[in-house]
Protein backbone atom coordinates (compact mmCIF):
# COMPACT_ATOMS: atom_id res chain seq x y z
CA UNK A 1 0.00 0.00 0.00
CA UNK A 2 1.72 3.26 -0.71
CA UNK A 3 0.22 6.40 0.13
CA UNK A 4 3.37 8.20 0.66
CA UNK A 5 3.79 8.74 -3.28
CA UNK A 6 7.13 9.93 -3.02
CA UNK A 7 8.87 6.29 -3.76
CA UNK A 8 10.18 5.91 -7.31
CA UNK A 9 12.46 3.83 -8.71
CA UNK A 10 13.37 2.38 -12.17
CA UNK A 11 15.60 -0.57 -12.45
CA UNK A 12 17.58 0.71 -15.18
CA UNK A 13 17.80 3.90 -14.04
CA UNK A 14 16.50 6.43 -11.30
CA UNK A 15 13.62 8.48 -11.93
CA UNK A 16 13.52 12.35 -10.62
CA UNK A 17 8.75 12.68 -10.91
CA UNK A 18 8.43 12.56 -7.32
CA UNK A 19 11.78 14.48 -6.16
CA UNK A 20 10.23 17.26 -8.09
CA UNK A 21 7.14 16.70 -6.52
CA UNK A 22 6.50 18.51 -3.63
CA UNK A 23 2.94 17.43 -1.21
CA UNK A 24 1.98 20.91 -0.51
CA UNK A 25 2.41 23.91 -2.28
CA UNK A 26 5.21 26.53 -1.83
CA UNK A 27 7.06 24.18 -0.31
CA UNK A 28 10.90 23.53 -1.26
CA UNK A 29 11.50 20.59 -3.17
CA UNK A 30 8.84 20.94 -5.64
CA UNK A 31 8.99 21.96 -9.62
CA UNK A 32 6.47 23.75 -11.55
CA UNK A 33 4.01 24.23 -8.41
CA UNK A 34 2.12 26.67 -10.02
CA UNK A 35 2.37 26.15 -13.57
CA UNK A 36 1.62 23.02 -16.13
CA UNK A 37 4.88 20.97 -16.48
CA UNK A 38 6.55 22.09 -20.15
CA UNK A 39 7.21 19.51 -22.09
CA UNK A 40 10.77 19.60 -22.01
CA UNK A 41 10.13 17.33 -18.22
CA UNK A 42 7.94 15.23 -19.33
CA UNK A 43 8.73 11.44 -18.46
CA UNK A 44 8.51 7.92 -20.34
CA UNK A 45 6.82 4.42 -19.38
CA UNK A 46 9.91 3.25 -17.83
CA UNK A 47 9.97 5.86 -15.50
CA UNK A 48 6.28 5.62 -14.03
CA UNK A 49 6.65 1.55 -14.69
CA UNK A 50 9.73 1.58 -11.87
CA UNK A 51 8.13 4.28 -9.49
CA UNK A 52 4.55 2.49 -9.46
CA UNK A 53 6.64 -0.73 -8.60
CA UNK A 54 8.77 0.56 -6.03
CA UNK A 55 5.88 2.58 -4.54
CA UNK A 56 3.69 0.01 -3.77
CA UNK A 57 5.84 -2.19 -1.76
CA UNK A 58 5.41 -0.91 1.34
CA UNK A 59 6.18 -2.60 4.95
CA UNK A 60 2.19 -2.44 5.13
CA UNK A 61 1.70 -4.98 2.59
CA UNK A 62 3.17 -7.35 4.83
CA UNK A 63 -0.03 -6.60 6.98
CA UNK A 64 -2.80 -6.07 4.80
CA UNK A 65 -2.08 -10.10 3.18
CA UNK A 66 -2.11 -11.39 6.50
CA UNK A 67 -5.20 -9.73 7.88
CA UNK A 68 -7.24 -11.14 4.32
CA UNK A 69 -6.82 -14.37 5.87
CA UNK A 70 -7.99 -13.52 9.19
CA UNK A 71 -10.44 -12.12 7.57
CA UNK A 72 -11.56 -15.29 6.96
CA UNK A 73 -11.25 -14.90 2.81
CA UNK A 74 -11.44 -17.72 0.74
CA UNK A 75 -8.61 -18.98 -1.92
CA UNK A 76 -11.53 -17.58 -4.85
CA UNK A 77 -12.40 -14.76 -3.64
CA UNK A 78 -8.91 -14.21 -2.90
CA UNK A 79 -6.84 -14.21 -5.91
CA UNK A 80 -9.99 -13.77 -8.36
CA UNK A 81 -11.14 -10.30 -6.09
CA UNK A 82 -7.65 -8.46 -5.92
CA UNK A 83 -7.34 -9.70 -9.58
CA UNK A 84 -10.77 -7.48 -10.64
CA UNK A 85 -9.83 -5.00 -7.50
CA UNK A 86 -6.64 -4.36 -8.65
CA UNK A 87 -8.09 -3.89 -12.99
CA UNK A 88 -10.34 -1.51 -11.51
CA UNK A 89 -7.30 0.67 -9.37
CA UNK A 90 -5.34 0.57 -12.81
CA UNK A 91 -8.64 1.82 -14.46
CA UNK A 92 -9.68 4.57 -12.20
CA UNK A 93 -5.89 5.68 -12.08
CA UNK A 94 -5.44 5.53 -16.24
CA UNK A 95 -9.13 6.87 -16.98
CA UNK A 96 -9.93 9.17 -13.98
CA UNK A 97 -6.52 10.89 -13.12
CA UNK A 98 -4.54 10.55 -15.94
CA UNK A 99 -6.24 12.07 -18.45
CA UNK A 100 -6.61 15.17 -16.29
CA UNK A 101 -2.83 15.53 -15.16
CA UNK A 102 -2.06 15.30 -18.65
CA UNK A 103 -4.08 18.38 -19.95
CA UNK A 104 -3.74 20.72 -16.38
CA UNK A 105 -0.54 19.13 -15.95
CA UNK A 106 -0.36 20.81 -12.63
CA UNK A 107 -0.70 19.40 -8.74
CA UNK A 108 -3.91 18.39 -7.18
CA UNK A 109 -2.90 20.81 -4.47
CA UNK A 110 -2.49 23.89 -7.10
CA UNK A 111 -5.92 22.61 -8.71
CA UNK A 112 -7.78 22.84 -5.63
CA UNK A 113 -6.38 26.16 -4.60
CA UNK A 114 -7.64 27.44 -7.57
CA UNK A 115 -11.43 25.38 -7.65
CA UNK A 116 -11.80 25.75 -3.64
CA UNK A 117 -9.90 28.56 -2.29
CA UNK A 118 -7.13 28.65 -0.06
CA UNK A 119 -9.05 27.58 3.36
CA UNK A 120 -10.41 24.34 2.09
CA UNK A 121 -6.86 23.32 1.04
CA UNK A 122 -5.85 24.00 4.16
CA UNK A 123 -8.57 22.03 5.60
CA UNK A 124 -7.70 18.70 3.42
CA UNK A 125 -4.09 19.43 4.08
CA UNK A 126 -5.56 19.28 7.43
CA UNK A 127 -7.30 16.13 6.91
CA UNK A 128 -4.17 14.37 5.20
CA UNK A 129 -2.08 15.12 7.26
CA UNK A 130 -3.56 13.66 10.44
CA UNK A 131 -4.37 10.27 8.62
CA UNK A 132 -0.47 10.51 6.78
CA UNK A 133 0.79 10.35 10.68
CA UNK A 134 -1.52 7.66 11.59
CA UNK A 135 -0.63 5.59 8.10
CA UNK A 136 3.28 6.45 9.17
CA UNK A 137 2.44 5.08 12.87
CA UNK A 138 1.28 1.56 11.29
CA UNK A 139 4.45 1.37 9.12
CA UNK A 140 6.50 2.36 12.22
CA UNK A 141 4.78 -0.79 14.08
CA UNK A 142 5.60 -3.02 11.10
CA UNK A 143 9.29 -2.12 11.40
CA UNK A 144 9.04 -2.61 15.40
CA UNK A 145 7.94 -6.40 14.95
CA UNK A 146 11.29 -6.60 13.20
CA UNK A 147 13.67 -4.88 15.61
CA UNK A 148 11.77 -6.65 18.36
CA UNK A 149 12.81 -10.38 16.85
CA UNK A 150 16.58 -10.15 18.19
CA UNK A 151 15.21 -8.58 21.55
CA UNK A 152 12.25 -11.38 22.24
CA UNK A 153 9.66 -9.01 22.44
CA UNK A 154 6.35 -10.46 22.50
CA UNK A 155 4.10 -9.12 19.81
CA UNK A 156 0.63 -7.80 19.87
CA UNK A 157 -1.97 -10.35 19.35
CA UNK A 158 -5.14 -9.78 16.05
CA UNK A 159 -7.19 -8.75 19.08
CA UNK A 160 -4.95 -6.67 21.11
CA UNK A 161 -5.49 -2.53 21.34
CA UNK A 162 -3.11 -1.78 23.94
CA UNK A 163 0.61 -2.26 24.13
CA UNK A 164 1.92 -5.30 25.47
CA UNK A 165 4.49 -4.08 28.04
CA UNK A 166 6.79 -1.68 28.28
CA UNK A 167 9.54 -3.39 25.97
CA UNK A 168 7.07 -2.78 23.27
CA UNK A 169 6.48 0.69 24.18
CA UNK A 170 10.37 1.30 24.10
CA UNK A 171 10.89 -0.78 20.76
CA UNK A 172 8.67 1.51 19.45
CA UNK A 173 9.52 4.86 20.92
CA UNK A 174 13.06 4.40 19.53
CA UNK A 175 12.02 2.85 15.86
CA UNK A 176 9.61 5.74 15.38
CA UNK A 177 12.21 8.24 16.92
CA UNK A 178 14.55 7.67 14.48
CA UNK A 179 12.30 7.71 11.69
CA UNK A 180 11.14 10.62 12.68
CA UNK A 181 14.70 12.04 12.83
CA UNK A 182 15.66 10.92 9.54
CA UNK A 183 12.03 12.53 8.12
CA UNK A 184 12.63 15.83 9.69
CA UNK A 185 16.49 16.24 8.15
CA UNK A 186 14.58 15.72 4.41
CA UNK A 187 13.70 12.80 2.43
CA UNK A 188 16.15 12.92 -0.34
CA UNK A 189 17.96 10.78 0.94
CA UNK A 190 15.56 8.06 1.90
CA UNK A 191 13.50 8.28 -1.12
CA UNK A 192 17.19 7.57 -2.75
CA UNK A 193 17.29 4.36 -0.55
CA UNK A 194 13.43 3.44 -0.96
CA UNK A 195 14.48 3.45 -4.91
CA UNK A 196 17.93 1.29 -4.66
CA UNK A 197 16.07 -1.03 -2.19
CA UNK A 198 13.15 -1.76 -3.95
CA UNK A 199 13.90 -3.98 -6.88
CA UNK A 200 15.15 -6.29 -4.08
CA UNK A 201 12.15 -5.81 -1.62
CA UNK A 202 10.50 -6.99 -4.75
CA UNK A 203 12.29 -10.04 -4.60
CA UNK A 204 12.15 -10.84 -1.17
CA UNK A 205 8.30 -10.67 -0.66
CA UNK A 206 8.23 -13.13 -3.87
CA UNK A 207 10.72 -15.43 -2.04
CA UNK A 208 8.23 -15.52 0.85
CA UNK A 209 5.52 -16.40 -0.98
CA UNK A 210 7.89 -19.17 -2.53
CA UNK A 211 9.25 -20.70 0.61
CA UNK A 212 6.16 -20.64 1.95
CA UNK A 213 4.52 -22.96 -0.53
CA UNK A 214 6.09 -26.70 0.84
CA UNK A 215 5.25 -25.67 4.38
CA UNK A 216 1.32 -25.87 3.30
CA UNK A 217 1.54 -28.46 1.83
CA UNK A 218 1.94 -27.36 -1.85
CA UNK A 219 4.99 -29.78 -3.38
CA UNK A 220 4.06 -29.00 -6.79
CA UNK A 221 2.27 -26.20 -8.63
CA UNK A 222 -0.69 -28.79 -9.55
CA UNK A 223 -1.41 -28.92 -5.94
CA UNK A 224 -2.01 -25.21 -5.51
CA UNK A 225 -5.15 -24.96 -6.48
CA UNK A 226 -6.45 -27.23 -4.03
CA UNK A 227 -4.15 -26.76 -1.56
CA UNK A 228 -5.18 -22.86 -1.51
CA UNK A 229 -8.82 -23.50 -1.79
CA UNK A 230 -8.89 -26.39 1.41
CA UNK A 231 -6.21 -24.92 3.63
CA UNK A 232 -4.49 -21.59 3.38
CA UNK A 233 -7.97 -19.89 2.22
CA UNK A 234 -10.38 -21.99 3.42
CA UNK A 235 -13.42 -19.67 3.57
CA UNK A 236 -14.14 -19.88 7.02
CA UNK A 237 -15.33 -17.49 9.83
CA UNK A 238 -12.71 -14.00 10.65
CA UNK A 239 -10.19 -14.44 13.54
CA UNK A 240 -12.07 -12.62 16.37
CA UNK A 241 -11.84 -8.94 16.24
CA UNK A 242 -11.89 -9.06 12.75
CA UNK A 243 -14.70 -8.76 9.99
CA UNK A 244 -15.74 -11.01 7.51
CA UNK A 245 -14.71 -10.77 3.97
CA UNK A 246 -15.91 -11.48 1.13
CA UNK A 247 -15.16 -11.62 -2.77
CA UNK A 248 -16.96 -8.08 -2.77
CA UNK A 249 -14.81 -7.22 0.26
CA UNK A 250 -11.79 -7.64 -1.59
CA UNK A 251 -12.61 -6.33 -4.79
CA UNK A 252 -13.61 -2.58 -3.24
CA UNK A 253 -10.94 -2.58 -0.62
CA UNK A 254 -7.68 -3.31 -3.33
CA UNK A 255 -9.80 -0.95 -5.75
CA UNK A 256 -10.41 1.63 -3.07
CA UNK A 257 -7.32 1.07 -1.08
CA UNK A 258 -5.41 3.85 -2.80
CA UNK A 259 -8.32 6.04 -3.55
CA UNK A 260 -7.01 9.21 -2.67
CA UNK A 261 -3.99 8.82 -5.03
CA UNK A 262 -6.23 7.93 -8.06
CA UNK A 263 -10.07 8.80 -8.25
CA UNK A 264 -8.99 11.10 -4.93
CA UNK A 265 -6.73 12.60 -7.88
CA UNK A 266 -3.35 13.34 -5.56
CA UNK A 267 -1.43 11.45 -8.44
CA UNK A 268 -2.36 14.77 -10.75
CA UNK A 269 1.24 16.04 -8.94
CA UNK A 270 2.52 12.72 -10.58
CA UNK A 271 1.26 11.62 -13.69
CA UNK A 272 1.32 15.38 -14.40
CA UNK A 273 4.81 14.83 -15.87
CA UNK A 274 3.36 11.54 -17.65
CA UNK A 275 3.49 12.37 -22.34
CA UNK A 276 -0.01 10.65 -22.77
CA UNK A 277 -2.79 10.00 -20.59
CA UNK A 278 -2.14 5.73 -21.36
CA UNK A 279 1.26 6.14 -19.16
CA UNK A 280 -1.61 5.84 -16.60
CA UNK A 281 -1.60 2.41 -17.04
CA UNK A 282 1.75 1.93 -15.66
CA UNK A 283 0.12 1.68 -12.40
CA UNK A 284 -0.30 -2.23 -13.03
CA UNK A 285 2.99 -2.42 -12.33
CA UNK A 286 2.41 -1.35 -8.76
CA UNK A 287 -0.89 -2.91 -8.37
CA UNK A 288 0.24 -6.47 -9.34
CA UNK A 289 3.48 -6.47 -8.20
CA UNK A 290 2.77 -5.22 -4.54
CA UNK A 291 -0.96 -5.36 -4.17
CA UNK A 292 -1.30 -9.15 -5.60
CA UNK A 293 1.55 -10.75 -5.38
CA UNK A 294 2.97 -9.10 -2.17
CA UNK A 295 -0.29 -9.06 -0.51
CA UNK A 296 -0.51 -13.09 -1.48
CA UNK A 297 2.76 -13.96 -0.28
CA UNK A 298 2.45 -12.11 3.06
CA UNK A 299 -1.47 -13.62 3.42
CA UNK A 300 0.67 -17.16 2.68
CA UNK A 301 3.33 -16.25 5.78
CA UNK A 302 0.10 -16.05 8.13
CA UNK A 303 -1.08 -19.19 6.76
CA UNK A 304 2.40 -20.71 7.49
CA UNK A 305 2.14 -19.43 11.33
CA UNK A 306 -1.81 -20.65 11.72
CA UNK A 307 -0.63 -23.85 10.28
CA UNK A 308 2.41 -24.62 12.66
CA UNK A 309 0.23 -23.33 15.71
CA UNK A 310 -2.45 -26.15 14.47
CA UNK A 311 -4.64 -23.16 14.91
CA UNK A 312 -8.81 -23.92 15.96
CA UNK A 313 -11.55 -21.24 16.91
CA UNK A 314 -11.12 -22.57 20.55
CA UNK A 315 -7.18 -21.07 20.48
CA UNK A 316 -6.00 -17.76 20.40
CA UNK A 317 -5.01 -16.88 16.80
CA UNK A 318 -1.00 -16.19 16.75
CA UNK A 319 -0.05 -12.87 16.19
CA UNK A 320 0.46 -10.87 12.95
CA UNK A 321 3.72 -9.98 13.17
CA UNK A 322 5.44 -9.50 9.87
CA UNK A 323 9.22 -9.40 11.18
CA UNK A 324 8.97 -13.00 12.88
CA UNK A 325 6.84 -13.92 9.42
CA UNK A 326 9.50 -12.73 7.60
CA UNK A 327 12.69 -14.17 9.68
CA UNK A 328 11.00 -17.39 10.18
CA UNK A 329 10.89 -17.74 6.05
CA UNK A 330 13.34 -16.52 5.16
CA UNK A 331 16.15 -15.54 7.66
CA UNK A 332 17.79 -12.16 8.12
CA UNK A 333 17.20 -11.12 4.97
CA UNK A 334 13.22 -10.68 5.93
CA UNK A 335 14.18 -8.65 8.93
CA UNK A 336 16.01 -6.46 6.24
CA UNK A 337 13.14 -6.08 4.08
CA UNK A 338 10.84 -5.68 6.59
CA UNK A 339 12.60 -3.46 8.06
CA UNK A 340 13.32 -1.12 5.12
CA UNK A 341 10.08 -1.61 3.69
CA UNK A 342 8.38 0.12 6.79
CA UNK A 343 11.31 2.91 7.24
CA UNK A 344 11.00 4.13 3.67
CA UNK A 345 7.99 4.56 3.67
CA UNK A 346 6.79 5.79 6.96
CA UNK A 347 9.71 8.46 6.39
CA UNK A 348 8.13 10.22 3.24
CA UNK A 349 4.92 10.15 5.02
CA UNK A 350 5.84 11.64 8.32
CA UNK A 351 7.89 14.15 6.22
CA UNK A 352 4.56 14.88 4.00
CA UNK A 353 2.58 15.00 7.25
CA UNK A 354 4.77 17.29 8.14
CA UNK A 355 4.96 19.83 5.20
CA UNK A 356 0.97 19.70 5.24
CA UNK A 357 0.92 20.63 8.98
CA UNK A 358 3.79 23.46 7.89
CA UNK A 359 1.15 24.82 5.11
CA UNK A 360 -1.46 25.16 7.69
CA UNK A 361 0.86 27.77 9.56
CA UNK A 362 3.76 28.62 7.07
CA UNK A 363 5.90 30.18 9.52
CA UNK A 364 6.49 27.60 11.56
CA UNK A 365 10.26 25.32 11.54
CA UNK A 366 9.93 22.30 8.86
CA UNK A 367 11.98 20.03 11.30
CA UNK A 368 9.62 20.89 14.36
CA UNK A 369 6.91 20.24 11.99
CA UNK A 370 7.95 17.26 11.57
CA UNK A 371 9.06 15.97 14.62
CA UNK A 372 5.64 16.60 15.93
CA UNK A 373 3.80 14.51 13.20
CA UNK A 374 6.83 11.68 14.07
CA UNK A 375 5.35 12.00 17.13
CA UNK A 376 1.75 11.53 16.82
CA UNK A 377 3.07 8.54 14.22
CA UNK A 378 4.81 7.09 17.10
CA UNK A 379 2.14 7.50 19.62
CA UNK A 380 -0.39 5.87 17.13
CA UNK A 381 2.27 2.95 16.71
CA UNK A 382 2.38 2.42 20.28
CA UNK A 383 -1.03 0.78 20.04
CA UNK A 384 -1.35 -2.61 18.29
CA UNK A 385 -5.09 -1.35 17.50
CA UNK A 386 -3.70 1.04 14.62
CA UNK A 387 -2.48 -1.83 12.26
CA UNK A 388 -4.98 -4.98 13.95
CA UNK A 389 -7.81 -2.53 12.35
CA UNK A 390 -5.58 -1.57 8.92
CA UNK A 391 -7.85 -2.36 6.99
CA UNK A 392 -10.57 -0.37 8.52
CA UNK A 393 -8.27 2.60 8.66
CA UNK A 394 -7.24 2.40 4.26
CA UNK A 395 -10.91 2.62 3.87
CA UNK A 396 -11.42 5.40 6.05
CA UNK A 397 -8.43 7.51 4.59
CA UNK A 398 -9.85 6.41 1.01
CA UNK A 399 -13.38 7.28 2.04
CA UNK A 400 -11.88 11.06 3.73
CA UNK A 401 -9.71 12.49 0.90
CA UNK A 402 -11.75 10.67 -2.15
CA UNK A 403 -14.38 13.10 -2.33
CA UNK A 404 -12.37 16.15 -3.19
CA UNK A 405 -10.97 14.11 -6.35
CA UNK A 406 -15.12 14.09 -7.30
CA UNK A 407 -14.74 18.03 -7.31
CA UNK A 408 -11.61 18.09 -9.37
CA UNK A 409 -13.31 16.09 -11.79
CA UNK A 410 -16.68 17.76 -11.91
CA UNK A 411 -14.70 20.95 -12.05
CA UNK A 412 -12.39 19.55 -15.10
CA UNK A 413 -15.36 18.09 -17.44
CA UNK A 414 -18.87 18.98 -16.38
CA UNK A 415 -18.59 22.77 -15.63
CA UNK A 416 -17.57 24.02 -18.73
CA UNK A 417 -20.28 22.21 -20.57
CA UNK A 418 -22.80 23.00 -18.23
CA UNK A 419 -22.26 26.59 -18.29
CA UNK A 420 -20.57 27.21 -15.49
CA UNK A 421 -16.99 28.73 -14.43
CA UNK A 422 -13.91 26.16 -13.51
CA UNK A 423 -11.58 27.18 -11.51
CA UNK A 424 -14.40 29.19 -9.73
CA UNK A 425 -12.66 30.35 -6.46
CA UNK A 426 -9.57 31.75 -8.34
CA UNK A 427 -11.71 33.85 -11.14
CA UNK A 428 -13.89 34.79 -8.21
CA UNK A 429 -10.90 36.05 -5.99
CA UNK A 430 -13.04 33.72 -2.94
CA UNK A 431 -10.59 31.98 -0.56
CA UNK A 432 -13.61 29.25 0.24
CA UNK A 433 -15.96 27.48 -2.60
CA UNK A 434 -18.42 27.02 -0.30
CA UNK A 435 -20.02 25.13 -3.04
CA UNK A 436 -17.21 22.74 -2.91
CA UNK A 437 -16.63 22.41 0.96
CA UNK A 438 -20.14 21.93 1.76
CA UNK A 439 -20.11 18.79 -0.92
CA UNK A 440 -17.41 17.32 0.45
CA UNK A 441 -18.59 17.46 4.59
CA UNK A 442 -22.16 16.59 3.49
CA UNK A 443 -20.90 13.84 1.20
CA UNK A 444 -18.99 12.71 4.37
CA UNK A 445 -21.88 12.70 6.45
CA UNK A 446 -23.85 11.03 4.24
CA UNK A 447 -21.21 8.20 4.45
CA UNK A 448 -21.37 8.08 8.23
CA UNK A 449 -24.87 7.84 8.11
CA UNK A 450 -24.66 4.94 5.33
CA UNK A 451 -22.07 3.50 7.96
CA UNK A 452 -23.82 3.93 11.02
CA UNK A 453 -27.41 3.42 10.10
CA UNK A 454 -27.59 1.37 6.87
CA UNK A 455 -24.37 -0.78 8.04
CA UNK A 456 -22.18 0.03 5.19
CA UNK A 457 -18.87 -0.89 5.86
CA UNK A 458 -16.06 1.49 5.22
CA UNK A 459 -15.02 -0.47 2.50
CA UNK A 460 -17.56 -0.02 0.43
CA UNK A 461 -18.15 3.88 1.30
CA UNK A 462 -15.64 5.94 -0.97
CA UNK A 463 -17.59 5.08 -4.12
CA UNK A 464 -20.73 6.31 -3.31
CA UNK A 465 -18.79 9.53 -1.23
CA UNK A 466 -17.30 10.10 -4.71
CA UNK A 467 -20.53 10.00 -6.77
CA UNK A 468 -22.46 12.22 -4.03
CA UNK A 469 -19.52 14.89 -3.60
CA UNK A 470 -19.69 15.19 -7.47
CA UNK A 471 -23.60 15.77 -7.86
CA UNK A 472 -23.59 18.14 -4.76
CA UNK A 473 -20.65 20.36 -6.17
CA UNK A 474 -22.47 20.40 -9.33
CA UNK A 475 -25.86 21.36 -8.02
CA UNK A 476 -24.40 23.82 -5.53
CA UNK A 477 -22.50 25.52 -7.89
CA UNK A 478 -25.33 25.95 -9.88
CA UNK A 479 -26.81 28.21 -7.18
CA UNK A 480 -23.54 29.41 -6.00
CA UNK A 481 -22.00 30.69 -9.28
CA UNK A 482 -25.36 33.08 -9.82
CA UNK A 483 -24.17 36.78 -10.54
CA UNK A 484 -23.93 38.38 -7.40
CA UNK A 485 -22.92 41.77 -6.01
CA UNK A 486 -19.50 42.04 -5.84
CA UNK A 487 -17.87 41.18 -2.11
CA UNK A 488 -20.82 39.45 -0.81
CA UNK A 489 -19.40 35.91 -0.54
CA UNK A 490 -15.82 36.98 0.43
CA UNK B 1 33.05 0.23 -13.41
CA UNK B 2 29.25 1.13 -13.94
CA UNK B 3 28.96 -2.15 -15.72
CA UNK B 4 30.80 -4.04 -13.10
CA UNK B 5 27.77 -2.52 -10.36
CA UNK B 6 25.50 -3.67 -12.57
CA UNK B 7 26.79 -6.88 -12.53
CA UNK B 8 27.21 -7.48 -8.61
CA UNK B 9 23.64 -5.88 -8.72
CA UNK B 10 22.56 -8.92 -10.61
CA UNK B 11 24.19 -11.73 -8.78
CA UNK B 12 22.78 -9.98 -5.38
CA UNK B 13 19.24 -10.65 -6.91
CA UNK B 14 19.89 -13.68 -8.08
CA UNK B 15 20.78 -14.87 -4.77
CA UNK B 16 17.69 -13.11 -3.35
CA UNK B 17 15.32 -15.52 -5.34
CA UNK B 18 16.94 -18.50 -6.53
CA UNK B 19 17.98 -19.95 -3.12
CA UNK B 20 14.06 -19.70 -2.82
CA UNK B 21 13.13 -21.21 -5.67
CA UNK B 22 15.93 -24.23 -4.98
CA UNK B 23 14.51 -24.21 -1.45
CA UNK B 24 11.22 -24.98 -2.81
CA UNK B 25 12.09 -27.06 -6.28
CA UNK B 26 15.20 -28.80 -5.53
CA UNK B 27 14.82 -29.31 -1.82
CA UNK B 28 17.57 -26.59 -0.46
CA UNK B 29 18.13 -26.35 2.89
CA UNK B 30 16.27 -23.93 4.97
CA UNK B 31 19.40 -22.61 6.71
CA UNK B 32 21.52 -22.49 3.05
CA UNK B 33 18.73 -21.15 1.72
CA UNK B 34 18.47 -18.13 4.16
CA UNK B 35 22.30 -17.51 4.18
CA UNK B 36 22.24 -17.76 0.48
CA UNK B 37 19.74 -14.85 0.42
CA UNK B 38 21.55 -12.83 2.80
CA UNK B 39 24.79 -13.12 0.61
CA UNK B 40 22.60 -11.67 -1.69
CA UNK B 41 21.12 -8.76 0.19
CA UNK B 42 24.55 -7.98 0.85
CA UNK B 43 25.80 -8.11 -3.02
CA UNK B 44 23.13 -6.04 -3.49
CA UNK B 45 23.62 -3.16 -1.38
CA UNK B 46 26.89 -3.76 -1.26
CA UNK B 47 26.32 -3.07 -5.60
CA UNK B 48 24.16 -0.40 -4.92
CA UNK B 49 26.73 1.53 -2.66
CA UNK B 50 29.32 0.65 -5.27
CA UNK B 51 27.22 2.28 -7.85
CA UNK B 52 26.36 5.62 -5.92
CA UNK B 53 30.46 6.04 -5.17
CA UNK B 54 30.78 5.41 -9.15
CA UNK B 55 28.09 7.99 -10.45
CA UNK B 56 28.70 10.54 -7.70
CA UNK B 57 32.51 10.60 -8.98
Amino acid sequence: MAFEGLKHESMAEPCDISAAVSPVPGQAGGEFERQPVPATHWKGWRSFLGMYAGEHVAGTEFMIGSLFLAAGVSAFDLLVGLLIGNVLAVLSWALVCAPIATRARTTLYYQLERICGEWLVTAYNLANGILFCFLAGAMITVSATAVGVPLDLRMPGLSDWLPTGAAWVVTVAAVGAVFSLVAAKGYDAVARVANLSAPWMILVFLACGIVSLPRLGVDSLGDFWGVARDRIWPGTDPLPGQSKFTFWHVVFFAWFCNAAMHMGMADLSILRYARHWRQGFCSAAGMFVGHYMAWISASMLYAVQLARAGWDPSKPAPPVAPGPMAYDAVGVAGLICVILAGWTTANPTIYRAGLAFQAIRPGSSRFAVTLVAGGIATLGAIFPALVMRLLDFVGLYGTILMPMGAVVFVDFWLMPRLGMSSYYAEKAGLRINWAAGCAWVLALGVCALLNWQGGVQVFFLAGPGWLVTGVLYLAFSRWYQRPQPRGQRR
Amino acid sequence: MKIATWIVRAAGLGLTIVPACLHYGAGLGAGAMRHLMLAGAVLWFGAVLWGEGVRRR
